[in-house]
């Protein structure tokens, strides 16, 4: 029997929670003794341009081992987006200007970590202040340019370049918002950190690196460090998440490389949790125009939405690559004949945006599924039916969109009355009937999302994976992908394991580390599985291949007649189980002939589209405007499921991430570009106390475009939930006149939606 | 996220503490539970050259039933607030109220003295003091003195403590009647309050707000009204009339002021429903 679709309990908690995991700080190699620490001097204005910078008294101060400028350390700039002009690029130290709070300017390198706090602030800086580019409105205006010599802070414009006038021609209604989907700090448990050590020629450089991708992170730093192909080995030790903000390695990281090989010293960079709110890369921060139309009896014409995306101080990814999938995303589950969609990119002096936990994905679905209500609304029919009305149909895969994208299956409607069903979808409606006509000052309200969103959306680029036996029969399973807590050890050995017959604990899984593992793309876009995962089902399919050459030239007897019996781990000839040889013996046979072992690069010939609907149930206090989520109903279909386990997991921590953004966290600046929520006091990420337990019902829906029909389910939960929850929110008070309200839905912005409301 | 540097000295008795305050006088702080304090002094918003630690003075923890009032060590934690008996029984308005304090980690390490000395408006619990009518016990080079709460909580994070006084006990007198109310609104279970009350009788309470302005305050106009006769509705009505609360991200001024006549309205119904 397979063990895929099995409740296997994860590997790789034992350790995690007895012993603990080894993050970078926790690294005690012998190339790291004697590692000085640095701290980063960071900029408190958001825009300046610097006049001067005085070392000379942190030089002096106890246990100080040097302090670097940028003009000190050779870096090459980080390159903006491809799509974006040169001027933009990013210095690892800035220089000439700083563009925004938390903007590192000089490194400290002290030999304990506490003095470098100190000598940090004997840093003397001379700020020559500059206007701050803040809001969106001041970006586009362009009065104040950051990057005077690109002559505009629009840093990239993709889709409509001139929107049509006609497109709503033939609608009965048409319904328009403005959506803010906030800015976000993605907040892992590990902030960013990296220790690294020369050797004694500085020929060869080891870094330890909390990321999601070794070799991503080894190939950028190798051109900013401007070295040769294979000096620089990346190792990702265990990484305390990242939701795709420790993809790419960050400028400190590479300020870090150089200031070791300068130094001739091994060096560790631990950052501080306020350094992590401000100066690892913020998530989400789109400002959305939203147009839906259509006809009375609930069909969707057409939709358009226009994207004013907020990359921050430097454009990286997030300035193309988030509104691309936002676009790409825009119509989600339903066949609506006409899509527009029109995004542009502008820099402020604010921390820099990237990818963070469904990068573009959410906001397409928080800005679908936000119009879909209001569309609903407008011609009073229930929020669930409009839906059913416009789902793309089952038999209409592989379904091409407007924008251009080929969905690979789904089964929405099936999905949807999954959902209405267990949650008991007319009692609900009854309920908040009968709290309505009695005043009760606990309102009820119910929202719906509905999502599709795509995983492996670089598809082509693939992954590796490898299988090779040992000479003990046991298995090393090495993988281009890169786990911070999804539970690779765990998936990738029962892939592993199924294919060979040999048990799981007798199956190791490596990654992360570009000695062992040199080509491979790492873990971002909810990908692992379906890439990383097919590379090793089909590396272990190609192992199975050789090992039952082998066991026919040893058992003397033709290969169609070999059989492994996967339960025992054993090879024999058909008929003959009491003569066996062994995984060990295979391996041993194949030692002089490269060993038994295989490798697989594995992409995919189109994206995955995982699917859904999330409904969620509010009781709003309607006198003091407070929200408390008391019932999360979802159906998460990620095709095949390997593993309920981490597929749960997933969901439940992507459920509490939407339900975040909905309701508490938002990253603030003030008008100056201070960050207002620098700190976990102020920044309201979730808790266990404002959750109620999720209510996961199963469904799978195989996808064709890999050998184990997955999808990604990493970022759904948080793409499906945030719309949810928000449309739940404006559910309860719709019946008091309220038509939206942005997120985070706090209670002070509900009580305020509601008195606009009353004296409208 | 690291402390400028500072002296730390153990204190091992009370006397040992007050001898160390009067040698350091004002560079001195005070640690407790450390849950006000360490955080300032990680963010380096707090600089203290000492920290005179008295977090081992097993003898200032206890609940004690002294006949009209109940004595309470200023080094009790708020858990053992939360889960006393006789506090349950005798004052339970107190006890119900620790047990909204931050999260359990922080109940099982931050002290009612801690709160009661650190004079932050938006804590819990100096509020219920102030409701319950409660007396701060004071020790210093001088000797003992009682302070009533109405007269401890200065401005904000000022009390009428002296830096060479280290709080010893708080007294609560025993409540002539039976209702009490407590309403904490915040954004999450472990936030500070946005708002609260303390609701302390039913008939004619004494009620005292949380976060309304730089010290915990009285609703003295409410309270007058319900002293008169006035309908609760009507009372609450007036819960934040001469008060100033602070605007900042949580809150604007006016949406505090809003919540507290919510909150009193609620609290003193709850008073009354449980006299």
């Amino acid at each position: 029997m397979s063990i895929l679709g099995t409740r296997v309990v994860r590997a790789e908690d034992p350790r995690l929670l007895t012993v603990g995991g080894t993050y970078v700080d926790d690294l005690r190699e012998p190339a790291l003794v004697g590692a000085a620490h640095a701290t980063f001097v960071r900029s408190p204005v958001a825009h300046a341009r610097i006049s001067s910078i005085d070392v000379q008294d942190a030089r002096e101060a106890p246990g100080v081992v040097a302090v670097f400028t940028g003009r000190d350390l050779d870096i090459s700039p980080s390159p903006p987006a491809p799509m974006v002009t040169a001027a933009m690029a990013r210095p690892a130290l800035a220089t000439d200007v700083v563009r925004y709070v938390g903007e590192a300017v000089a490194v400290v390198i002290t030999d304990e970590r506490y003095q470098g706090e100190d000598a940090a602030e004997l840093v003397m800086v001379d700020y020559d202040p500059l206007p701050a580019v803040v809001s969106g409105e001041d970006a586009v205006r362009g009065e104040t340019l950051l990057f005077p010599e690109a002559g505009t802070n629009v840093a990239w414009t993709g889709g409509a370049e001139q929107l049509d006038e006609h497109l709503f021609d033939d609608c009965e209604v048409v319904v328009t918002q403005v959506i803010d989907n906030q800015r976000l700090a993605p907040a892992p448990l590990e902030v960013r950190s990296a220790a690294c050590a020369w050797s004694d020629d500085q020929g060869q450089v080891t870094l330890w690196l909390s990321t999601q991708g070794a070799q991503a992170a080894r190939d950028e730093l190798q051109r900013q460090l401007g070295l040769e192909e294979g000096q620089l080995r990346v190792v990702a030790p265990d990484v305390g998440g990242g939701f795709g903000a420790k993809i790419a390695a960050d400028p400190e990281t590479a300020a870090l490389c150089a200031a070791s090989r300068r130094l001739g010293r091994p060096l560790r960079w631990v950052e501080s949790r306020s350094e992590n709110m401000i100066a690892m890369t913020h998530g989400r921060a789109q400002h959305q125009t939203v147009t839906i139309g259509g006809r009375r009896d609930g069909t969707v014409l057409a939709y358009r939405i226009e994207v004013l995306q907020d990359s921050g101080a430097y454009p990286r990814e997030s300035s193309w690559l988030l509104p691309i999938l936002t676009m790409n995303m825009a119509s989600g589950v339903y066949a609506i004949p006409k899509v527009e969609t029109a995004a542009r990119s502008i820099v402020t002096n604010t921390t820099p945006l990237s990818a963070y936990r469904g990068a573009g994905r959410p906001e397409a679905t928080a800005a679908i599924e936000r119009a879909m209500d209001l569309f609903a609304s407008e011609i009073g029919m229930d929020p669930a039916e409009v839906r059913r009305r416009n789902f793309v149909a089952p038999d209409a895969f592989p379904f091409q969109t407007p924008s251009g994208i080929t969905y690979d299956s789904g089964e929405y409607a099936k999905a949807l009355d999954t959902v209405l069903e267990a949650a008991g979808y007319p009692d609900l409606q009854e309920e908040q009937r009968r709290r309505r006509e009695r005043g009760d000052p606990l309102q009820l309200g119910f929202g719906l999302s509905a999502y599709v969103e795509i995983t492996a959306p670089d598809n082509a680029v693939g992954e590796t994976g490898r299988v090779e036996v040992g000479a003990d029969g046991s298995v090393t399973v090495y993988t281009g992908s890169s786990a911070h807590g999804q539970g690779h050890a765990t998936a990738f050995a029962m892939l592993a394991s199924d294919e060979l017959g040999i048990p799981m604990d007798r199956i190791k899984v490596l990654h992360g580390d570009t000695a062992k593992i040199p080509k491979g793309a790492g873990t971002y876009g909810s990908r692992s599985l379906q890439l990383g995962g097919s590379a090793v089902h089909e590396a272990s399919v190609e192992v199975v291949k050789r090992a039952r050459h082998l066991a026919a030239e040893l058992l003397e007897a033709d290969e169609g007649d070999i059989v492994l019996d996967r339960d025992a781990g054993r090879w024999h000839v058909k008929g003959a189980p009491a003569t066996a040889v062994s995984w060990g013996e295979l391996a041993q046979q194949a030692e002089g002939d490269g060993g038994l072992a295989a490798d697989s690069d594995f992409s995919e010939e189109r994206p995955t589209f995982p699917f859904g609907v999330h409904l969620a149930v509010v009781e709003v206090d309607v006198e003091t405007g407070a929200v408390r989520l008391v019932r999360f109903v979802s159906v998460d279909d990620a095709g095949r499921v390997v593993n309920p386990v981490l597929t749960e997991g997933q969901r439940h921590g992507g459920i509490a991430q939407g339900a975040a953004q909905a309701l508490l966290e938002h990253m603030v600046y003030d008008a100056d570009g201070n960050p207002q929520t620098g700190n976990l006091a102020d920044y309201a990420f979730i808790t266990a106390a404002e959750l109620p337990s999720f209510e996961l019902l199963p469904m799978e829906t195989a996808t064709p475009l890999n050998p184990l029909g997955v999808k990604g389910i990493g970022e759904a939960g948080t793409i499906g939930s945030t719309p949810a929850v928000q449309n739940a929110v404006v559910n309860a008070i719709t019946h008091l006149g309220v038509r939206h309200v942005d997120m985070p839905a706090t209670a002070q912005r509900v009580w305020a939606a509601i008195n606009e409301a009353k004296e409208r | 996220m690291i402390p400028a540097p500072f002296a730390y000295r153990r204190a091992g008795s009370v006397d040992e503490a007050l001898s160390l305050l009067a040698e350091h006088g004002d560079e001195a702080k005070v640690l407790a539970g450390g849950h006000s304090l360490l955080p300032l002094m990680k963010l380096r918003l707090a600089v203290p050259e000492v920290v005179v630690d008295v977090g081992r003075l097993q003898d200032l923890s206890y609940v004690r039933d002294e006949g009209d009032a109940i004595a309470v060590g200023a080094l009790t934690r708020h858990r053992d607030l939360e889960t006393s008996d006789l506090l349950a029984r005798e004052a339970p308005l107190l006890s119900h109220a620790a047990g909204f304090v931050g999260d359990p980690q922080v109940r099982h390490r931050g002290t009612l003295g801690g709160s009661l000395v650190h004079g932050d408006p938006a804590s819990d619990l100096p509020a219920v003091v102030l409701a319950m009518g409660g007396t701060l016990v004071a020790r210093g080079p001088r000797g003992s003195r009682e302070i009533p709460a109405a007269d401890f909580f200065q401005s904000l994070f000022e009390t009428a403590m002296e830096p060479d006084e280290l709080l010893t006990e708080v007294r609560i007198p025993k409540p002539q009647s039976r209702g009490w109310g407590f309403e904490k609104f915040n954004q999450r279970a472990i936030d500070w309050a946005t708002v609260g009350v303390a609701v302390s009788g039913d008939q004619r309470p004494a009620i005292a707000l949380v976060n309304m302005g730089g010290t915990p305050l009285r609703a003295t106009a409410a309270e007058q009204a319900l002293a008169d006769g006035g309908s609760v509705a009507d009372a609450a009505a007036l819960a934040a009339d001469g008060t100033e609360p602070p605007s900042d991200l949580s809150a604007s001024a006016d949406y505090r002021r809003h919540l507290a006549r919510v909150l009193v309205r609620r609290a003193v119904e709850d008073a009354r429903g449980r006299a």
